[in-house]
């Protein structure tokens, strides 16, 4: 969000790109967005076993302006919204979203008047994990995955033409409703 | 906010005339004292200053706390008008986290609400099933038919729960203080009995497990001697948490007199649990309304007769103490039998096996009621897609959560589901409790206050 | 399993001496089912549909309602004597007892809840000094008295549970507050004003507590949807469970 976005495509943007990317992947802060069940296994993801500090990040800060990723752990309710979307918003950019458990991703077995139905009608969500709730493990494959992500993303022009490139692909793709086959 | 504030009284009375210009403009007496020296400014606009200071009352602040904060347990939105460090008027705001849960299970069968139910008080997932299935089981009139088995596995299972649930409470509890340490003893705790029900039930959290009429499966070969190991393990465990807090000076310091809710209180606002036995009250529903056999366990209800936050923290620990009781007797219990109701118009049909590709249905039973028996594979279709017809009435079970009174309002108008099932959850009813608790006292004491409710948001917004 | 529970026989654990209370009349009707499957969309394919059956609840039951250990004609009889002493006819508050499943309720008329209550947590004999709160159900099919109010009071002093119920129909869904009885109710009458669109009279703070202060309608009613949205996969959509085909 600096000088780095004002580089000129070629060989000096990618590789700042991925000492950007390393730096950023291996200090991700993420901001406590606990919600019902999914958050008791994101803090159990913190504690002793699991030891999420492991991989640098197990500081989960209070306030979304020290935070760069967001995991919504749980269903979204409709008056949650505003606030979820609050939260994101007062985050600095570059920001993930990890949207773990089913309810968050789809709105899983509660399909009724109170739950948004996906947390990405809200915010652009980076990680679907699924699980009713997921196991901490699947929360840390999710995060290591992420990590991925982090480390292979773009700046500058090169994200610029990765965006549009998306949006294309995103245009061309066939909707879920007119895919055949198997339901798996 | 969980940082302790120095008083307001020690501010503005000392300082040396050198670092403050305003004190020349009036006259500084000194006098000394063990401390130093300690000047007394007067004079000047001083008078002024304080006087419009403790005239001005539009300077009262209202603080929103949550609903996303790390110390409100939870999407708990608390609204605080403060003056100064003082809380002077709390109230909370809830139904961040309102599923329509209750409304959901509307539009599924009997069976199928356990799994719904189940994940209202994510953290008591069996007290709430116990209550569905018991509020069910008594529309139905089957409660003398539940197996004896499956009945002090209940009991088994729900007494684990009490244990992991109060871990939790202490643990966040602990966090909210700034005791991560206890935090993370709790957790590594709860885990190994998270361990246990991932071994009896296949899942963590969300179990699902208890049905209408029994339980969904016998215990697996090798459960009984992991839960033995298990209980070893927490009577070893559990001292720690003793040494680490009970007696530690900053712990009580932060607990004790904060919180405060007599039984006066506690009557008026339904407040149950832990909240109303740290006033000396021994009610528990184990014992003054027996459920599942309870009356056959030997137990204590520990009580303290304080009515703070420390004395409910002194109660959970005690209970998890008792719980290892009443588990290490089910255990000696045990016998070998049935674990679901004998009538195969209630009991789920299907026998479940550990197949190569999961657990699922039996081999065997997929041959008798494929290939032999067509009034078996009726059965099984109606049983399936249908569910059993409960005949119309109400029924109210209640069971004596880790937070007090849990109870279900089950309606059944004959159908194959739920017409209505209210949970009359303990959280929601104890936070309540929250405005009388803090109202006058310091804004790093509500969240002492609070966390001693031990509210899950699950529970309360359902 | 059903025979001896469908002809009212509320003493479950009583003494053998205990008769099980008689039923009085058949009680409310809630829902008239045609059909044998409960399927309400498309057409008769199973011969049953010109099947018509009333469903009701357990009617008023008659003295003497058993208990265990008699208890609830204990109850009944210390509720009718403080009524009484207090100028009230209890027939006039209390329009019927049912004693189901172990269960005994007492449906009052709305105008008295208050003061039932009242008597109910004060006098020495009955005691019921905690209320677990209220509990709202709706039955469409039950005509004048839609809404329901449940109340379960349990007494610690004597260890017993009574059950109050409360109607009010569609069209005036008042019910008097029992906040200044049991300040416990506060949050309970919120949350069913919130889900049914009960007015509770004399509430200090009727107000939304779960859904948004701006939401529309009751959710929980009856003749309120489920708002579920059809789930599409791969060709495959499956509606929202209310719109599926059902079964009850």
């Amino acid at each position: 969000m600096g000088l780095e976005e004002k580089l000129p495509s070629g060989f000096l943007l990618t590789t700042v790109e991925q000492a950007a990317g390393w730096v950023r992947k291996s200090s991700v802060f993420p901001a406590t967005f606990g919600l019902a069940c999914c958050a008791i296994e994101m803090m159990t993801t913190g504690a002793g076993r699991y030891d999420l500090a492991r991989f640098g990040m197990e500081v989960f800060r209070g306030s979304p302006r020290q935070a760069d990723l967001m995991i919504v752990a749980g269903r979204v309710s409709q008056k949650m919204a505003p606030v979820l979307r609050q939260v994101y918003d007062q985050m600095p950019s570059p920001k993930w979203v990890i949207s773990m458990g089913v309810c968050a991703s789809s709105g899983g077995m509660f399909n009724n008047y109170a739950i948004v139905q996906g947390v990405d009608h809200i915010v652009p969500v980076d990680i679907y994990l699924p699980g009713c709730p997921p196991r901490p493990e699947m929360l840390m494959d999710a995060i290591l995955k992420l990590h991925q992500k982090i480390q292979g993303s773009k700046l500058g022009v090169n994200a610029e033409e990765a965006a549009r490139e998306a949006e294309e692909a995103a245009l061309k793709a066939l909707p879920t409703i007119e895919m055949k086959g198997l339901l798996r | 906010m969980s940082a302790p504030h120095a008083p307001h009284s020690s501010h503005g009375q000392r300082g040396t005339p050198s670092d403050g210009g305003s004190a020349t403009a009036g006259s500084g007496s000194a006098r000394t004292t063990t401390e130093g020296t300690v000047y007394t400014v007067t004079g000047g606009d001083w008078d002024e200053v304080v006087r419009s200071a403790a005239e001005a009352d539009d300077e009262r602040i209202v603080v929103n706390m949550g609903p996303q904060h790390p110390s409100t347990h939870g999407v708990l939105r608390l609204i605080l008008e403060i003056d100064g460090e003082t809380v002077t008027e709390a109230r909370c705001g809830i139904g961040y986290l309102h599923t329509g849960i209750e409304k959901n299970l509307e539009f599924r069968n009997w069976t199928q609400g356990t799994t719904f139910v189940t994940r209202m008080d994510y953290l008591t997932s069996f007290f709430n099933e116990t209550a569905y299935c018991l509020g069910v089981e008594k529309l139905l009139g089957i409660q003398d038919d539940v197996p004896d088995r499956a009945t002090l596995l209940r009991v088994l299972l729900m007494e684990l729960n009490r244990l992991s649930s109060h871990l939790v409470c202490i643990a966040t509890g602990g966090m909210e203080l700034g005791a991560t340490t206890i935090m993370i003893y709790g957790f590594r705790d709860r885990e190994l009995i998270l361990d246990a029900y991932e071994l009896i039930t296949g899942l963590r959290m969300n179990h699902a497990f208890i049905r209408p009429g029994g339980l969904a499966q016998d215990l697996p070969p090798g459960a009984v001697d992991h839960l033995r190991e298990l209980l070893k393990t927490l009577r070893a465990n559990l001292p720690e948490y003793d040494k680490l807090a009970t007696g530690n000076p900053i712990f009580k310091a932060r607990m004790q007199d904060v919180g405060y809710l007599d039984l006066a209180g506690c009557m008026a606002l339904g407040a149950t649990g832990p909240i109303l036995r740290s006033t000396g009250l021994p009610h528990d529903l184990r014992k003054s309304d027996p459920y599942c056999g309870y009356e056959t366990f030997d137990f204590d209800v520990p009580t303290a007769d304080t009515c703070d936050a420390y004395g409910r923290f002194l109660i959970r620990l005690e209970e998890m103490r008792q719980s290892l009781r009443i588990v290490e007797q089910c255990l000696d219990r045990l016998e070998p039998g049935p674990v679901m109701v004998a009538d195969k118009k209630i009991a789920w049909p299907a026998q479940l096996a550990l197949g190569p590709d999961g657990l699922g249905n039996s081999l065997d039973h997929i041959k008798n009621i494929m290939g032999t028996s067509m009034e078996a594979l009726i059965h099984h279709f109606k049983l399936v897609t249908e569910g059993f017809r409960v005949p119309p009435g109400q029924a109210y079970a209640a069971v004596e959560s880790p937070k007090g009174e849990l109870g279900a309002h089950v309606v059944s108008d004959g159908g194959t589901r739920p017409y209505r099932v209210h949970f009359r959850d303990p959280s929601f009813t104890n936070l309540q409790a929250m405005a009388a608790m803090c109202e006058g006292g310091q804004v790093a004491d509500v969240i002492v206050a609070v966390a001693s409710i031990d509210p899950v948001m699950g529970g309360v917004d359902r | 399993m059903t025979d001896e529970r469908r002809t009212g026989n509320g003493e479950q654990g009583a003494g053998g001496t205990d008769l099980p209370a008689a039923r009085g009349d058949t009680g409310d009707v809630i829902r008239v089912q045609k059909g044998m499957f409960g399927a309400n969309n498309g057409g008769d394919t199973t011969g049953y549909g010109g099947l018509v059956r009333t469903v009701s609840l357990p009617g008023a039951s008659s003295r003497p309602y058993g208990g265990p250990g008699g208890v609830f004609d204990e109850i009944a009889d210390e509720l009718e004597g403080a009524l009484e002493e207090q100028g009230l006819v209890p027939g006039n508050a209390i329009e019927k007892t049912v004693v189901d499943r172990g269960e005994i309720t007492f449906h009052i008329a709305r105008e008295h809840l208050v003061q039932v209550a009242r008597t109910l947590r004060d006098d020495p004999a009955l005691r019921f000094e905690l209320c677990t709160g209220v509990s709202g159900v709706h039955f469409l099919g039950d005509q004048g008295r839609e809404l329901h109010a449940v109340y379960h009071l349990r007494s610690l002093t004597h260890g017993r549970l009574i059950r109050l119920e409360v109607s009010a129909p569609d069209a005036d869904p008042h019910v008097p507050s029992l906040v200044e009885v049991y300040p416990t109710n506060d949050w309970h009458e919120r949350e069913t004003y919130d889900f049914f669109g009960l007015i509770f009279d004399g509430h200090p703070a009727l107000t939304r507590i779960m859904m948004p202060d701006d939401w529309q309608g009751f959710p929980q009613r009856k003749d309120y949807p489920l708002g579920g949205i059809p789930v599409e996969y791969k060709g495959a959509q499956i509606p929202a469970p209310d719109q599926r085909r059902s079964y009850s």
